[in-house]
């Protein structure tokens, strides 16, 4: 049977490769539930070693990105699965056909990307409350207006789902995103700092403080490093906003998809 | 003047054949870098003294070299009377003055589009006998070039690159043989291990890693699963003269992550085999992870030294393997004489008598994952160990990580990635790792430097009583060799994978690593 199989895939990949001709469609031709399907077994197989199973990323680049910086639409992210990345350690899917290169690139587009929701609330007064009550600018940028101490919010709504959103703005700490720490030092020089880091390595650390100011240091001028994993700046807004005024904050953060 | 240099060079060169008993002696020579490890034990030991624990502050960059090429460059280059045999991604290879940094010659490999691999097309170095340079191919070839001109002399297939395999560990070469693994294990081929005629490039002899139906070891197989079991061999080992012997570590059984198929030993995947040099015959085995479901090669490098285990003096192999543990092995019988953990691990409980895994629990992949320690890099990797007889410590780069294994689908496609599930990071916490100096003859720790995050840096360690290390982070620094404590340390601006060396340039001490796509060689101020 697994003979059987084999030879079956053997011949299809070799249609496949000597079909020159192909031409690469704008849109993904194959994108229903069973292809989605089908994309998930075959990137578990061929692509969870190196970008992690939900394409968290690990030897490989994180895939669950709305956007992805060498595939902006589906015909590159094609090319990218079935050629390889020259020069890097990506690999040619040389033994896809051009069916399951689509049907991996399907499943890949799903891992970052959430459909567009309909919600209750205002986007419209969720943005004044962003920008005026929730003073969400002092730590976030959207558009490139705001601080970068938080996560870019630019294409929050392409990236987490409305109910996710509503979540972290009650409990900010549920739903601390990967790679984010929140760091305290105190210098040898007396200073005391609280802030996210931005960067470590052995003997250096930068990080930046919730003013947005960005400080590097060498450890050897600290007297103390505290990292708080799964802790997070963020004042919960439960008791901040009304019912009305989270659903309005929910329907703005929604409607920022990037260019999506 | 410069071109009178540069005659020299050649002329050393030139009249230096680098004859079999030269490697043999490779210690009387530490002006040199003869072998991938520096000497056929493997020690990564260089008795140089030039370059201290009281000088190292004034170490300062020689030089650099780009290598033409955008992948990382995990190579150990080979250091000849003044000339440096870098090998390059794919199988290219450069010869470079090592005063001047300048090329003399480029041995350029071009890969046939139908190439599998996994990681990359790197490449970790090269092999000299007598006037030939060797080189193992991204394209599964092996390559020996004329080490005067870098002209090809012999260019012979090793195996079939469209169906996965490939070479990317150094050659090692002995007596007349050029000794060679291969990689592929993520494609389901069978791992071997070659010699090849080191003057014609007719294979002398191959050992299966992978026992065909019927031979010894085959029943540690169910059904036909042996068909794609792996067991490659793609880092490079070590070798006894006076035994004759060949020591490699052999990789994971093939599909990583389920082995529903696979049922048994898997026999000889993740083994230490030691083969004769002249026939490939297996003399003995010893295997560390039995029936592996988490992709922990023992593709790592033996090394050998006499070690003293209950008050009695063997010949001994070192081993700190990708499992966690540290291993001392009988090197004339394979038989376990002691071993520990060196790296975090949650997967067993310790080592029998025999030096089997008391496993901890069921840790199977599952398709919710399975958290452990190690992850899939394991407690060390293909970098190099370093033995430094002077202080009577063994030196390894140790990872402190955990993972989630994922099992999945069992279909096999010749020439497609064969897994048998995924791998994930664990969030919310810093992967961490550290160079642990670690007593040979037991294990035990002896100190530790703690690192950001897990190196992938071999260790170099010197007459000068330091320990060369790299980091993820760009660093590149040494360490007091009996204490542990930071000497020096210099920021190369990429990720450090590759393994340090340290040779005469001109009489004077350099030592050399590459970080990215750049070669670095370090030198004393004057």
């Amino acid at each position: 049977m697994r003979l059987v199989a084999s030879i079956f895939l053997i011949t299809f990949s070799l249609t496949a490769q000597v079909d020159p001709g192909y031409v690469v469609p704008k849109e993904n031709p194959f994108t229903t539930p069973s292809d989605l399907k089908r994309g998930e077994q075959l990137f578990l197989g061929q692509c969870g070693r190196c970008h992690g199973p939900k394409g968290e990323g690990g030897l490989g680049a994180i895939l669950a990105e709305p956007q992805l910086r060498r595939a902006p639409d589906e015909e590159s992210l094609f090319r990218v699965i079935r050629d390889g990345i020259r020069g890097t350690e990506m690999p040619a899917a040389s033994t896809l056909s051009s069916r399951e290169v689509w049907q991996l690139a399907a499943f890949v587009r799903g891992l970052g990307r959430v459909p567009a929701e309909s919600v209750v609330g205002s986007p419209q007064r969720g943005r004044e409350l962003y920008q005026a009550k929730g003073k969400c600018g002092q730590c976030h940028i959207v558009n490139g207006q705001g601080i970068s101490v938080g996560p870019e919010l630019t294409d929050i709504g392409a990236r987490r789902s409305a109910s996710y959103l509503r979540a972290s703005l009650a409990t900010p700490e549920a739903a601390v995103p990967d790679g984010f720490v929140q760091v305290r030092i105190a210098t040898k020089d007396g200073r005391r700092i609280t802030g996210v880091r931005i960067a470590e390595d052995t003997f250096t650390i930068q990080i930046v403080d919730l003013g947005g100011r960005t400080y590097s240091f060498f450890k050897q001028e600290l007297t103390d490093l505290q990292k708080d994993f799964g802790k997070s700046p963020m004042p919960s807004y439960q008791d901040v906003l009304t019912a009305s005024e989270l659903d309005d904050l929910v329907a703005y953060l929604v409607s920022l998809r990037g260019n999506l | 003047m410069k071109r009178a240099q540069l005659f020299l060079v050649f002329s050393l060169t030139m009249s230096g054949q680098v004859a079999f008993d030269r490697l043999r002696q490779a210690d009387l020579e530490p002006g040199n870098w003869l072998t991938y490890s520096g000497n056929y034990s493997a020690h990564r030991y260089s008795r140089l003294n030039q370059v201290t624990a009281a000088n190292v502050g004034r170490l300062k960059l020689a030089w650099a070299y780009q290598v033409k090429t955008t992948e990382k460059i995990e190579t150990t280059p080979l250091v000849v009377d003044g000339v440096m045999y870098v090998s390059e991604p794919g199988g290219s290879v450069t010869a470079l003055d090592t005063r001047t940094a300048r090329p003399l010659w480029r041995y350029s490999r071009t890969l046939p589009k139908e190439v599998r691999g996994c990681c990359g097309t790197v490449n970790r170095g090269v092999a000299i006998l007598d006037d030939k340079v060797y080189v193992g191919t991204f394209d599964a070839h092996l390559v020996a070039l004329d080490i005067k001109s870098g002209k090809v002399r012999w260019d012979v297939p090793v195996a079939d690159p469209t169906l996965g395999h490939s070479i990317t560990g150094a050659p090692l070469a002995i007596k007349d043989k050029i000794v060679v693994g291969m990689a592929g294990g993520e494609y389901g081929v069978r791992g071997f291990i070659d010699a090849y005629d080191a003057r014609t490039g007719k294979r002398a002899w191959r050992f299966w890693t992978v026992p065909a139906a019927g031979e010894p070891g085959s029943q540690s197989w169910s059904g036909d699963s042996a068909k794609n079991g792996s067991a490659t061999t793609w880092v490079t080992g070590s070798y006894d003269p006076e035994q004759n012997l060949v020591l490699w570590g052999t990789g994971n059984p093939g599909p990583d992550w389920n082995g529903d198929n696979r049922k048994g030993d898997n026999l000889y995947s993740d083994c230490l085999v030691a083969l004769d040099g002249d026939t490939g015959r297996l003399k003995w085995y010893f295997q560390f992870t039995p029936h592996d479901l988490h992709d922990w090669d023992s593709t790592e490098v033996p090394v050998l030294a006499d070690a003293i285990v209950r008050g009695e003096k063997h010949k001994a192999v070192l081993f700190g393997n990708r499992n966690a543990f540290y291993y001392v092995l009988d090197r004339v019988s394979g038989k376990f004489l002691a071993g520990r953990e060196f790296a975090k691990q949650t997967w067993a409980r310790g080592l029998d008598d025999s030096g089997r895994p008391i496993l901890q629990g069921d840790t199977t992949p599952t398709e919710e994952g399975t958290r452990l320690y190690p992850d899939l890099g394991g407690g060390t990797n293909w970098f190099s160990p370093s033995l430094n007889p002077q202080q009577n410590l063994f030196y390894v780069a140790a990872r402190d990580v955990p993972g989630i294994y994922y099992k999945g689908d069992l279909e096999y496609t010749a020439g497609a990635q064969f897994n048998g599930g995924g791998f994930g990071r664990v969030p919310g916490q810093d992967p961490s790792g550290a160079i642990r100096a670690l007593n040979p003859s037991t294990g035990e720790l002896r100190w530790e430097f703690k690192l950001f995050s897990p190196s992938a840096t071999g260790v170099l360690s010197t007459a000068g009583n330091l320990v060369f290390g790299g980091s993820n982070e760009g660093d590149f620094y040494a360490l007091d060799a009996s204490t542990g404590r930071l000497a020096w340390r210099i920021q190369v601006g990429a990720g450090v994978s590759s393994n340090p060396i340290s040779y005469l340039s001109a009489g004077k001490q350099q030592v050399a690593v590459a970080a990215g796509n750049v070669l670095f060689a370090f030198g004393l101020e004057n």
